[in-house]
């Protein structure tokens, strides 16, 4: 009987403890200030994009076709002016990229994740691939130079779009192997003893197993690192892009003009900045969009890529 | 007499000599659990034909010492298991029989499931992880030298803690095993009969098509079950099934453990003691040992489930049976 009365005085002190707190004035500066960092990423973003657009919109759609097919001129009222060759060979080096760099860089990590012994020397090269990572591209660019543009020279036939896409996909191969293995650490122990408990070789559990559940991880790493190989201008130019018309002017699928002189998307977008005319500003601001949307259409594929094999890694 | 015939004499006579010492156990056990070893073996009875007796053995003895001279199919002698330099569990002798319920209980870290996984070399896995001792499968050493671990685990299933089926069909995680063993034809009959078998067919067949996450917990660690059993294995280990599911779950699977028994050797790790009573036939208790700063698990006392329950031979596992400690 007594249980069901309220007491007064119970009821006033909780009522004090469990009201009035006031604001959190510490939390809601957290998020403000997070919120701020976001904006500030954003609006870079949107000032950046929204200048070339309106620099370079006019050029995109008044001659999109034409620009997209035309090649490098001297004079930037050339009708005939565009970026066909820095398509061509970015094409070209992406190509490079996904045939040299993704199975090679998944290969090793899938090597160093489940097969290398845990030792002194594999932590040794795990650490030395994450400081590959971080060397500057200008330094590949150095390193192109020297062995597949000077000692491979009988391969690649010196500066050619061959020794530019062995050198970015040289410079992506460090990106490849961390997120790789990173996504294939991320299987879960319980999935690969599953697998082992049926009576699955190592083999087989890899195969079957770790590689299904690691293939979304491991296709947005490395389309990322694919989008960052095609913006790279650095590294071209120390192995010997061209800036003029000299560039090889093949069709898209012509293998030949892999042993030809090239030049790709981001070395059309620094010579036509950096030209004195002015002229130039809104046809380079054009190539940025052409560039901006084949990364953008990278991006959009690893996105669906990784929606797709997590479905199916759901068994939906 | 060659070596060899001696020494499976030996292991002959070591076999009965332990069957002796169970039966002859028999002061610390009172007239009422001799009455329960006998409703049990009562029970037991559909399961002996199974079981290769000794006729003699069988006529001049209890039926409780005919089923202590079944067949050995794992023995376990004086194992440790090693993490590195920690040593998880040592001084282990585990004679596991034919067609038995085997449960392991024990506090946590007493190193149960330790041994359980040592059992289908599941450990290898482990980095660091070693094994000392002899664990034999029907007399061979399991960690012998020529021993492919694969093979071995083809034979010694599992079915772990949390269930864990593969992201695949219903179809696919059952016949997944059958077909990386080499089977192509006759799938079809293998998964559902070992669904059946796992009492999930009547809930699944009508979509075996169906993701197995698409199941409930207690579906999916049935599913598992089955999985486990699709390649006809000879012992299944399991580790915790029940501790992810719900009471309910936990019935289908123990009723599910109890039909298993015909057909296979069963070893199971519980955290619920409870249900080792309800299940198994004989039950292992393990506990942490505290000395030299060092913890270490170790095996106390493996008998009769009735026996060890009712009647426990160590002070220990009487502490840890009536919640003093664990």
């Amino acid at each position: 009987m007594v249980s069901t009365l309220l007491d007064p005085k119970t009821k006033e002190r909780v009522q004090k403890q469990i009201t009035g707190g006031g604001v959190d004035w510490r939390g809601t500066a957290f998020v403000v200030v997070l919120l701020a960092a976001l904006l500030v990423t954003l609006a870079v973003l949107v000032i950046l994009v929204a200048d070339q657009l309106q620099l370079g919109w006019g050029v995109f759609t008044e001659r999109t076709w034409d620009f997209l097919n035309g090649t490098l001129r001297s004079q930037p009222d050339d009708p005939v002016i565009g970026v066909k060759q820095g398509l061509v060979g970015t094409f070209w080096i992406a190509v490079f990229t996904i045939v040299l760099a993704f199975p090679t860089g998944i290969a090793a990590a899938v090597y160093l994740e489940e097969y290398a012994p845990r030792n002194r020397f594999t932590s040794f090269i795990d650490l030395n691939i994450r400081n590959l990572a971080g060397v500057p591209s200008v330094v590949y660019g150095i390193l192109g130079l020297t062995i597949f543009v000077q000692q491979l020279e009988w391969l690649t036939k010196g500066p050619t779009l061959m020794a530019a896409g062995l050198t970015i996909a040289v410079l992506v191969l460090p990106i490849v192997i961390i997120t790789s293995a990173e996504a294939v650490r991320a299987v879960p122990q319980p999935l690969r003893e599953a697998g082992y408990g049926v009576g699955s070789t190592k083999w087989e559990v890899i195969r079957h197993h770790i590689l299904p559940y690691a293939a979304p991880g491991i296709l947005t790493g490395t389309l990322l690192s694919l989008a960052r190989a095609v913006g790279e201008a650095a590294p071209l130019i120390l192995v010997g892009a061209i800036t003029g018309r000299l560039a090889s002017e093949g069709s898209f699928l012509d293998p030949g003009q892999l042993t030809e002189r090239f030049t790709a998307m981001p070395i059309v977008i620094t010579t036509w900045a950096s030209r004195p005319q002015k002229e130039f500003v809104p046809l380079a601001a054009a190539a940025i969009i052409v560039l901006l949307a084949f990364v953008l259409l990278l991006n959009a594929t690893a996105i669906f890529l990784r929606n797709h094999f997590e479905r199916k890694r759901e068994g939906r | 007499m060659t070596d060899a015939d001696r020494v499976t004499t030996d292991e002959r006579t070591g076999g009965m000599s332990m069957a002796d010492e169970r039966a002859t156990a028999g002061p610390r056990v009172g007239e009422g659990a001799e009455d329960r070893h006998r409703d049990q073996t009562g029970e037991r009875d559909h399961i002996t034909p199974s079981i290769e007796l000794k006729t003699d053995f069988a006529s001049t003895h209890t039926e409780d010492e005919a089923t202590a001279g079944a067949a050995i199919v794992l023995d376990v002698r004086d194992v440790a298991v090693y993490y590195g330099d920690f040593r998880a569990v040592a001084g282990v002798n585990l004679p596991i029989r034919m067609n038995e319920v085997t449960g392991m209980i024990g506090p946590s870290g007493c190193g149960k499931s330790t041994m359980l996984r040592a059992f289908n070399r599941m450990n290898d896995l482990i980095l660091g992880a070693r094994v000392e001792g002899l664990i034999s499968y029907h007399g061979i050493d399991l960690y012998g030298p020529d021993v492919d671990p694969v093979e071995v685990r083809r034979r010694i299933g599992m079915v772990f803690q949390k269930p864990n089926p593969f992201p695949k069909s219903i179809y696919d995680n059952v016949a997944y095993g059958p077909r990386i063993a080499g089977q192509r034809k006759g799938l079809e009959e293998v998964v559902e009969r070992s669904l059946r078998s796992a009492a999930l067919w009547d809930e699944v067949k009508d979509r075996l098509k169906d993701s197995a996450l698409s199941l409930s917990g207690g579906q999916q660690q049935r599913l598992c079950i089955a999985r486990a059993i699709a390649i006809e294995p000879d012992v299944v280990l399991m580790d915790e099934p029940c501790s992810a599911l719900d009471p309910i779950a936990t019935n289908a699977i123990e009723e599910l453990i109890r039909q298993l028994r015909e057909d296979y050797t069963i070893v199971i790790v519980t955290h619920n003691m409870q249900q080792a009573a309800r299940i198994s036939d004989r039950t292992a208790f393990f506990t942490t040992n505290v000395s030299g700063g060092k913890r270490t698990g170790e095996l106390v006392e493996f008998d009769y489930t009735d026996k060890l329950f009712t009647n426990p031979g160590d002070k220990r596992t009487e502490d840890y049976l009536t919640g003093r400690f664990g």
